[in-house]
């Protein structure tokens, strides 16, 4: 089917299966690697992106759900320099080995957005469905933590 | 993933149509079908998606609240009168899943979701839900996630949803809208029993599909708590859940209970709703004792198998501290 999607600002238009997975629509029709594919199937957050403001799991998302909506990617936080959070992130020591950093980022972000106080538990929350396999979470924690007292 | 055929209803009455056909499934959040789809547990020849209806909608009534299909659980778990009047189900909402699957997951496919039994998403294993009168791997395997009510010789998988739960204690109503037109099917009849038929695991018939639940919010539904014990703190199916709620006659010194709601979650085979547990609460003190009493009448029946015995007593103890919050109030 063909269906238009507008990414990180800019409507895109393209012919795809419908049941494709987002994440590989991202990734492989519009080469938007920053997006990581970990489990793929909805347990680890890694490809969590933003649709219509929203935090979803990419790889649970049918491209023809996504038909007509605006999709943020961690490519599209920023336009040239590191966010806050992105800095926070390089300052606070929140990545290891780097492949659920671009959903922590996106969950992260979304938690900033949404206003909510930075406790420990409520940013916890927040990044309940991002799995960190080098278990870095106290450092994840701290950037998200740390970004909100920069920001706000 | 097999090939399939796609269409996007239009319309409720073109949404009935597409899901009559054979093989059919329905499509709208997609957090149970995509998965269990890649995993070729479910291999539908034709999916309709119902995402883009007009079911978004959550009504506050006087008397109830009108939950569309469509709304997603971060909506309903985040509305104001559902955490004013039912308590409950918003908790037992934010205790599920992460917030990017609630974000996505729907009212109606919470309804429909499939167990997480290991054995039912493995092909390569023995499963009656999956393919009838195959065997059960389960019975015999691993347990510690398994039903100790409500099971068969056939199936133990245990119902995963903390959403039905806190809906089947508190009288809730599926509204549902197939080829023969609308009707209500109660929450608690709206899940069947495994028995000789695990792979029957809904009260619908083809092409039915889901338009609303309306559940009335009653006394005993404001005062009402969802505790949930897990593995982890956050983002686990759970081990046991309760939903309570009480309505509470009489001072502070005196106080009776006059009417008592309660249903259990991670233990049984549907969401297990125990009307036996809320008579024997009626009429007496909240306390921890008549609390426990109602729980040892509940659990009487428990067929716990090798790994699970533990979900026995953990059911009686979250059952009571459940009890004891709604107890508390607000």
């Amino acid at each position: 089917m063909r269906l238009e999607l507008r990414i990180n600002g800019s409507v895109r238009s393209l012919e795809v299966e419908p049941l494709k997975r987002l994440l590989d629509v991202l990734r492989e029709d519009l080469i938007l690697t920053g997006t990581k594919e970990g489990c793929g199937e909805g347990e680890c957050g890694a490809c969590a992106v933003l649709l219509d403001g929203q935090l979803v799991n990419s790889c649970l998302v049918a491209v023809c759900q996504a038909a007509g909506a605006s999709v943020v990617t961690i490519e599209g936080l920023s336009s040239s320099a590191l966010t806050p959070l992105q800095r926070s992130f390089v300052e606070c020591g929140g990545a290891q080995c780097g492949i659920c950093t671009p959903g922590m980022i996106v969950a992260g972000q979304c938690f900033l957005d949404s206003g909510a106080a930075a406790t420990d538990e409520a940013v916890r929350e927040a990044i309940a469905g991002n799995l960190c396999r080098c278990t870095g979470y106290t450092k994840i924690v701290e950037s998200i933590q740390h970004a909100a007292r920069e920001t706000r | 993933m097999r090939h399939f055929t796609f269409e996007r209803a239009k319309s409720v009455d073109e949404a009935v149509k597409g899901g009559a056909q054979p093989e059919a499934a329905f499509l709208a959040g997609g957090t149970s079908l995509v998965d269990l789809m890649k995993l070729e547990v479910l291999t539908p020849l034709r999916i309709v998606d119902v995402s883009r209806l007009d079911l978004q909608k959550i009504e506050a009534r006087t008397g109830g609240l009108v939950l569309g299909a469509l709304a997603t659980n971060t909506d309903v778990a985040l509305h104001p009168e559902v955490r004013r009047r039912l308590p409950a189900l918003a908790e037992a909402l934010l205790s599920g899943a992460s917030p990017q699957l609630r974000n996505a997951a729907t009212v109606g496919g919470n309804l429909l979701q499939r167990t997480r039994c290991a054995y039912f998403r493995d092909l390569a294993t023995l499963c009656n839900k999956r393919t009838p009168r195959s065997g059960c791997d389960a019975l015999e395997g691993w347990t510690r996630m398994h039903a100790i009510l409500g099971g068969s010789n056939q199936c133990i998988a245990a119902h995963p949803s903390d959403m039905c739960v806190a809906l089947a204690a508190f009288d809730a109503r599926v509204k549902v809208r197939g080829p023969q037109g609308e009707r209500e099917i109660a929450l608690t009849d709206f899940h069947l029993l495994p028995e000789q038929h695990p792979d029957r695991e809904f009260a619908l018939s083809p092409g039915e599909l889901v338009i609303s639940v309306f559940v009335p919010t009653t006394a005993a539904a404001a005062r009402s708590r969802y505790v949930k014990v897990r593995d982890r703190a956050s983002y686990a199916f759970a081990l046991v859940s309760c939903a309570a709620g009480l309505e509470l006659s009489g001072g502070t010194s005196g106080r009776i209970i006059r009417e008592a709601r309660v249903a259990l979650g991670g233990v049984g085979t549907k969401p297990w709703r125990s009307i036996e547990a809320e008579r024997a609460l009626a009429g007496q003190p909240p306390t921890k004792d008549s609390f426990r009493k109602a729980a040892e009448l509940l659990l009487a029946g428990a067929q716990p198998r090798r790994d699970n015995a533990f979900k026995v007593e953990l059911a009686k103890r979250t059952m009571v501290r459940a009890l004891t919050l709604a107890a508390e109030g607000a």
